[in-house]
């Protein structure tokens, strides 16, 4: 029974014993977070392809400019003769973007991750609002059509760029893009942002009610930490995002006028209103879109912070300076979006202030990054593939996060600010770091979620090429940048600077193909193991947090006893036990009253 | 298997770092693959603040990775027979490795200011203003030597003439094509007619975006003659990538040659057509 309630394999069975009715409320509008969580993973993993395509046709033009796209060129641009048109390329990135940030990074840590694991690592039996669950991933779907529906409209999708900044989105003259495809655009993020408020106010109530007993929260897993913090960031930032929206769909609709200046004359035809400012858009995006950065990374680090405690097998070092470095990032987080807007013409005064916040946001990420490695000193690691992917998080998020400092560093930013070194700087993070940390969590948690697991072999092999090709791809934009290479450029060679810079790029962008291509290993490896895995228990990793305690996969209301908790989740190799971990819902061995036998001070 | 994991966390700090100093070296085939060459004296800083970043960042990395790296091999769970460090972590080192990058990065970020201030907010001066303190707000600024103003997608640039002044009958126009006297410090006025644009001379270190509905001012100092790119840094549309202008840095004679060359060919067109059109 318990077992029957999950995946494709055991659907035909239990749907023989209801109604077509009871299938849908079962596996389509579920209230279950497993089975919404699960559904938010497919979803975003079959975006994660689409954007990954996008990418390769931003890479196909930089390294061969205007030539003929091989296969789909001819059905793509049969005007153009096969060739990228630049009206396509200003959309390819856009939507590259779009797709990846909010149809990809933020639904699957939070919606995916989020949900599945939230529940059962706080050993509650479901969400605080199952129903409201349930509405956050349908309203993706509202979001999944009104963008996927501008593929097909004029200009081929937005091409204002991700950050839409007016006056370019707004009018409509402007681009061929800046039609309807912008409207539905907006609308389209509206309506994630819909869906992440309702996942936030429900991670928020669960984390804080639900919990089981014993479960303080300094018992909390890093993940369920993260997931929080993320959780208030999405409350307290989208809507000033939802608002910019709709001004820029008023500006769009009815001509308010907020974003747009007077006078203006754009592709010869004289804008109908005036009065409003462009920068108080970006004002208004970046205070919601730089916690977004913390938004897509947060609940990476925590499962980074899990995995890697787990397969070293001893405590995670400074649990508290982590709780607090991530409290701090959400602190700090709302005071830097300046940090994007130096030389955008706001006050010099000001950016001086952004610098320095900037500067100090800097130092939990240190903490974070000294204290996984304080993890793995003194451990016994075990490389499973897993474990593979959040250390190379950890390596990669040290590229990433040095290389921001360059950009917050104001009068180096007036140079490397909208060039290849921005790019490499935020791959880094969202690919190097994020993806390749999800990547390690679906490892990890898929035997919880489908009783099976991956194939470590092939998840080596995927890992290996993945970690070589994305080396491949980014590192080299760092040079690219510190040459100046601007970003959104269709075509950058027939500036002088930039002409020699070409091979460069065509090597950069057969590692980018050959990176999409590794990710066939994983497809494959995820497709047969759902079905064909090895079978597993209900701890595969010897790993302590309440998840696995509750059968693989868990069935409705996860557990099947009720979990009480005696520790935190990081007791690997404590002296009190003969195994080399101690699950927070084991019973300590003697009358000792259940506290944490916490060393640290 | 441990070994080899190791090692390929090993090549991270390796080639990452023998990859930049292939670049800054010069070495084919990544010639030319590094900061380009500045002709804007003042903004040398802004090279020496990317290198000292650079160079402390450089350092961070490789000591950080090494360890990682180091970490990975010596307590592999196949070799390393020792018991696991049962530890939840030092207060001493957490307060130690937060005082001292915090102090850091403090130290970075006041250390930017001046450069910082110097591009952006020190307009050069010609003199005194009215209550004749030098270095006080109402310094007689510096007027702009042309208006340039970016659409989709050309740079419009407007030269002040004889009387310095724009607006006025001696106005000299051109497109996509910047003149200036080497040696000299250059301030330009850049307005936005549509969209935003970004005005970046990659060669002096010079990038402020346009906004349309502001009027601000760029200023460099150019020390060597020759011709560069002026690149538009900031999406306007499709044409974005073609929205490319010329500087050509000459001799002051050039340069006033030049402009009463393209002053008269003006006249004579303007003749033509019809009189008095601004
Ligand atoms: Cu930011
Ligand atoms: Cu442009």
């Amino acid at each position: 029974m318990s077992g029957a309630t999950i995946g494709a394999e055991a659907s035909p069975a239990h749907a023989s014993s209801g109604s077509i009715g009871e299938f849908f409320s079962t596996y389509v509008f579920s209230r279950d977070h497993k089975i919404i969580g699960l559904q938010f993973l497919f979803s975003t993993l079959l975006w994660f392809l689409v954007g990954g395509l996008l990418a390769l046709g931003i890479r196909w033009q930089l390294a061969w400019p205007w030539a003929e796209m091989p296969v789909i060129g001819r059905m793509l641009f049969s005007a153009e003769g096969g060739q990228v048109s630049p009206e396509f390329y200003t959309m390819l990135f856009t939507m590259h973007a779009t797709v990846m940030i909010f149809f990809v990074i933020i639904p699957i840590l939070a919606g995916a991750f989020g949900n599945y694991l939230i529940p059962l690592m706080i050993g509650a039996d479901d969400m605080a609002f199952p129903t409201l669950n349930m509405l956050s991933y349908w309203f993706m779907w509202p979001a999944f059509i009104c963008i996927g529906a501008t593929f097909f409209m004029p200009g081929n999708g937005a091409a204002g760029g991700w950050t839409s900044y007016p006056p370019l989105s707004v009018m409509e003259q402007a681009a061929p893009g800046s039609g309807h495809a912008q409207t539905f655009w907006l609308i389209g993020v509206t309506f994630v942002g819909i869906s992440s408020m309702m996942g936030s106010i429900n991670y928020m109530t669960t984390i804080i009610q639900m919990r089981a007993p014993g479960m303080t929260m300094f018992r909390l897993p890093m993940t369920i930490w993260g997931m929080f913090i993320t959780a208030l960031l999405q409350a307290f930032a989208l809507p000033v995002l939802t608002a910019a929206g709709f001004m820029q769909v008023l500006d769009r609709l009815i001509n308010t006028g907020f974003f747009i200046p007077e006078g203006l004359v754009v592709n010869n035809s004289v804008a109908m209103a005036g009065g409003g400012q462009p920068l108080l858009w970006q004002h208004l995006f970046w205070f919601y879109s730089h916690p977004a950065v913390y938004i897509m990374i947060l609940p990476a680090m925590g499962m980074v912070s899990d995995i890697i405690s787990c397969f070293a097998r001893k405590p995670l070092f400074g649990y508290k300076p982590m709780v607090y470095s991530i409290s701090g990032i959400a602190g700090l987080g709302f005071i830097v979006w300046g940090h994007h807007m130096f030389v955008s013409g706001m006050n010099p005064v000001l950016g001086m202030t952004f610098m320095v916040a900037t500067m100090m946001i800097a130092l939990p990420s240190a903490v974070k990054v000294f204290n996984w490695l304080g993890t793995i000193w003194g451990g016994k690691i075990q490389f499973t593939t897993p474990m593979l992917f959040a250390l190379s998080f950890v390596s990669m998020f040290i590229i990433g996060g040095l290389s921001g400092i360059f950009m917050a560093a104001t009068p180096v930013d007036i140079f490397i600010h909208d060039t290849y070194f921005i790019v490499a700087h935020f791959h880094y993070v969202l690919f190097a770091g994020t993806a390749m940390a999800v990547f390690g969590a679906i490892y990890f948690w898929f035997p919880k979620m489908f009783g099976r697991m991956m194939n470590e072999t092939l998840g080596k092999w995927h890992f290996f090429l993945t970690f070589i090709f994305l080396n491949g791809t980014f590192y080299p934009m760092h040079i690219l940048g510190a040459v100046g290479f601007p970003r959104r450029l269709a075509d950058p060679y027939h500036y002088e600077t930039f002409r020699h810079l070409l091979g460069l790029n065509q090597f950069m962008s057969v590692c980018a193909i050959l990176m999409v291509a590794t990710q066939i290993i994983f497809a494959y490896n995820f497709i047969t193991s759902m079905f064909w895995g090895q079978r597993v228990g209900r701890n595969p990793w010897g790993a302590n947090s309440l998840e696995w305690a509750a059968p693989s996969p868990p069935g409705h209301g996860n557990f099947d006893f009720q979990p009480v908790v005696y520790r935190g989740p990081y007791e690997y190799g404590s002296p009190e036990v003969d195994t080399d971990f101690y699950p927070q819902t084991q019973p300590p061995p003697e009358s000792s009253d259940g506290e944490e036998t916490a060393h640290d001070a | 298997m441990g070994r080899i994991w190791s090692i390929l966390f090993l090549l991270v700090p390796i080639l990452g770092v023998a990859f930049f100093v292939w670049a800054i070296a010069d070495i084919w085939p990544l010639n030319n693959h590094w900061l380009p060459e500045n002709i804007n004296e003042p903004s040398r800083v802004i090279d020496g603040l990317f290198m000292f970043i650079l160079y402390l960042t450089g350092t961070v990395f490789i000591g950080t990775s090494l360890l990682l790296f180091w970490f990975l091999w010596k307590y592999d769970a196949d070799r390393n027979a020792e018991p696991v460090k049962y530890m939840h972590g030092s207060h001493t080192l957490e307060v130690v490795w937060s005082i001292l990058p915090a102090a850091t990065l403090l130290f970075i970020a006041i250390y930017q200011m001046n450069a910082w201030a110097n591009a952006r907010m020190r307009r050069p001066t010609i003199g005194p203003g009215v209550d004749l303190i030098a270095g006080t707000a109402d310094d007689e600024l510096k007027p702009p030597l042309a208006l340039v103003t970016g659409r989709q997608f050309e740079w419009r640039i407007r030269y002040a003439g004889k009387d310095r002044l724009l607006g006025t009958n001696d106005d000299v126009f051109t497109v996509n094509d910047l003149h200036v006297p080497v040696n000299e410090e250059i301030v330009l006025q850049i307005e936005s007619e549509d969209v935003l644009h970004s005005f970046f001379l990659p060669n002096a270190r010079v990038k402020q975006d346009v906004v349309p509905g502001m009027r601000q001012f760029i200023w460099f100092l150019p020390g060597k003659t020759g011709r560069y790119d002026i690149v538009c840094a900031e999406l306007c549309g499709w044409g974005h990538y073609k929205m490319k202008g010329r500087l050509t840095v000459e001799s002051a004679d050039d340069f006033n040659s030049w402009l009463a060359a393209e002053h008269a060919k003006q006249e004579q067109s303007s003749f033509s057509a019809s009189e008095g059109e601004e």
